[in-house]
């Protein structure tokens, strides 16, 4: 046992001393500058970042022999090739021949999982990400893993293959797309500078610098749910927020959605995981 | 004979494409997309997945980007206008006591709210400031703060402001203001105790 469980312990407890302030009695400066602290706190030590914690469940469990074949994912391959994890975050979604699909990291992982280790696909999908306080899923571990292994990397999904293109410019379509009895299309949150809902800011993705921001913080430990989350569990939230049904986890909606994300924020940092409100 | 059947269909995607919903080169069609997304929800409930297909005036917002031309907008002020209904005995103005409560609440038609534990809310504060006191408001849309007093409590103000949250595409087409009253998501009698909230004198909003 290392001090790095203890450290994330104790920065989760002043972590979730600020947020649980009564948000109405806050102003959304001060807000905003604590959790500014804390990133800062994190530069300084990023060892006490508790996402770590999953990124290092996700790796014992890529290792580990598991599933009815009782395989291990080291000979998953993410788009760099068999058993490449290193970098390979950064070239994600991608189009994949054997599946002749594009698939996101966590897409790709579900797949590895089914084939690799022979896990049925339903069985996966059960409970593909974690509610707020519930141990997190082996999902989300795995995700956070593969993410942090293209920690310094910058965002370069390919778009060569027609498939690439497709989804990049579904995605980008499906972004603007208004429906549901409130009318919101991803837009109507995150499509001009500088607003908020309530106090939380909201990222204009059509523009590349806030994009370049936030994209690569996920998957992220969201500290109001003492929990990591992942993209694909990030914008089943929008949906949720949309009025929408629960979207399909790995659904080509949702990774054409990351590739447009992605996209727009080429070049950017990838950080994950990182710490979110 | 296949000439003959081309040309009217050349025609008509030639009209279509000068309409309000032009496809922008290189932009997937909006068939392809409403498949994609219709494809993002196969576990749905049926019940749900009507949430998914969208209206006239959702159609014309996505292919204009909000941005319809003149000829569009008109078309959606008409259709929009004619869904708005009043009170029998013409008064909007309910209690504002109870409209703050609904400009705070943003519950309701998540599928975390069946079965309904308590009345929709409007969900005002999430993107508007309204009173001053209330420092956690968002800013999607306009400050409302004072907008009552600032406009001397008119009458036609009451009746814009009831008729903005009923159905803001009334007046604002392809606005980001969700269509409460036409959607069904607001009684009447819940937009007018929000009426009250911003349009009476005594509400803390024009404090
Ligand atoms: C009703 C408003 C709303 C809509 C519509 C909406 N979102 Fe969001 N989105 C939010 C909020 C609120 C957050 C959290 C912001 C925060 O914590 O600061 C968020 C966060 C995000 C983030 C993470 C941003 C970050 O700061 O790291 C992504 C990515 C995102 N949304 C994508 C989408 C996509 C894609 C859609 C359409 C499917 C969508 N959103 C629709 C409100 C919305
Ligand atoms: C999703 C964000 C959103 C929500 C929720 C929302 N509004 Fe709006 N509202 C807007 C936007 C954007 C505008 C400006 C465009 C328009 O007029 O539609 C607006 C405009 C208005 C206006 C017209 C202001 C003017 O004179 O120009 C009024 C009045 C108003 N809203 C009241 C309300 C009330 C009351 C509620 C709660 C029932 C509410 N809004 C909920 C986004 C929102």
């Amino acid at each position: 046992m290392s001090l790095k469980p203890i450290l994330a312990t104790l920065l989760v407890a002043l972590l979730a001393a600020v947020v649980s302030l009564p948000a109405r009695a806050q102003d959304d400066a001060t807000t905003e500058r604590e959790l500014e602290r804390y990133r800062q706190m994190l530069k300084d030590d990023p060892w006490s970042n508790p996402g770590l914690l999953d990124a290092d469940k996700g790796e014992a469990l890529w290792k580990e022999k598991r599933g009815p074949k009782s395989a291990s994912l080291e000979g998953c391959d993410l788009g760099k090739g068999p058993g490449v994890v290193d970098g390979a975050f950064a070239e994600l979604p991608r189009y994949f021949k054997d599946t002749d699909r594009v698939m996101d990291a966590e897409t790709r992982i579900v797949w590895c999982m089914e084939t690799l280790q022979g896990f049925p696909r339903a069985e996966i999908l059960k409970r593909p990400v974690s509610k707020a306080n519930q141990q997190g899923t082996e999902l989300e571990a795995l995700a956070t893993f593969v993410a942090s292994k293209s920690r310094g990397a910058k965002f370069n999904a390919p778009v060569a293959h027609a498939k690439e293109r497709e989804a990049l410019a579904l995605g980008e379509a499906a972004f603007y797309r208004r429906q549901g009895p409130m009318d919101f299309s991803c837009a109507t949150c995150h499509g001009d500078a500088g607003r908020r809902i309530r106090l939380q800011p909201l990222p204009y993705f059509a523009k590349p610098e806030e994009a370049k921001k936030v994209v690569g913080e996920w998957p992220a430990y969201r500290v109001s749910q003492g929990t990591v989350m992942t993209m694909q569990h990030r914008l089943a939230d929008c949906f949720w927020q949309m009025r929408l049904p629960l979207v399909d986890y790995a659904s080509d909606l949702t990774v054409a959605l990351t590739s447009y994300l992605v996209s727009q924020a080429k070049g950017g940092e990838i950080t994950a995981p990182s710490i979110k409100r | 004979m296949h000439r003959l059947i081309l040309i009217p269909c050349l025609l008509a995607v030639a009209v279509s494409a000068g309409s309000a919903l032009a496809q922008k080169k290189g932009r997937p069609s909006p068939q392809a997309v409403d498949k994609l997304v219709e494809d993002g929800f196969k576990t749905a409930a049926p019940d749900w997945k009507v949430r998914l297909v969208q209206d006239e005036t959702q159609k014309a917002c996505t292919a204009s980007r909000n941005e319809p031309a003149e000829a569009g907008a008109a078309a959606i002020r008409r259709r929009e206008k004619a869904t708005i209904k009043y009170p029998e005995d013409g008064n909007l103005l309910g209690d504002w006591k109870k409209g703050e409560a609904l400009a705070q609440s943003g519950y309701g038609w998540r599928y975390t709210d069946y079965p309904p534990r308590q009345a929709n809310g409007g969900n005002c504060y999430a993107c508007h400031q309204l009173d001053k006191k209330e420092l956690s408001y968002g800013t999607l849309g306009p400050s409302l703060a004072e907008y009552g007093k600032i406009r001397k409590f008119a009458e036609p103000a009451v009746k814009f402001v009831y008729e903005h949250i009923y159905n803001p595409q009334a007046s604002q087409p392809c606005g980001n203001m969700p269509r409460f009253g036409t959607s069904g998501f607001l009684t009447m009698d819940q937009i007018k105790d929000i009426v009250a909230y911003v349009m009476s004198p005594d509400s803390p909003v024009n404090k």
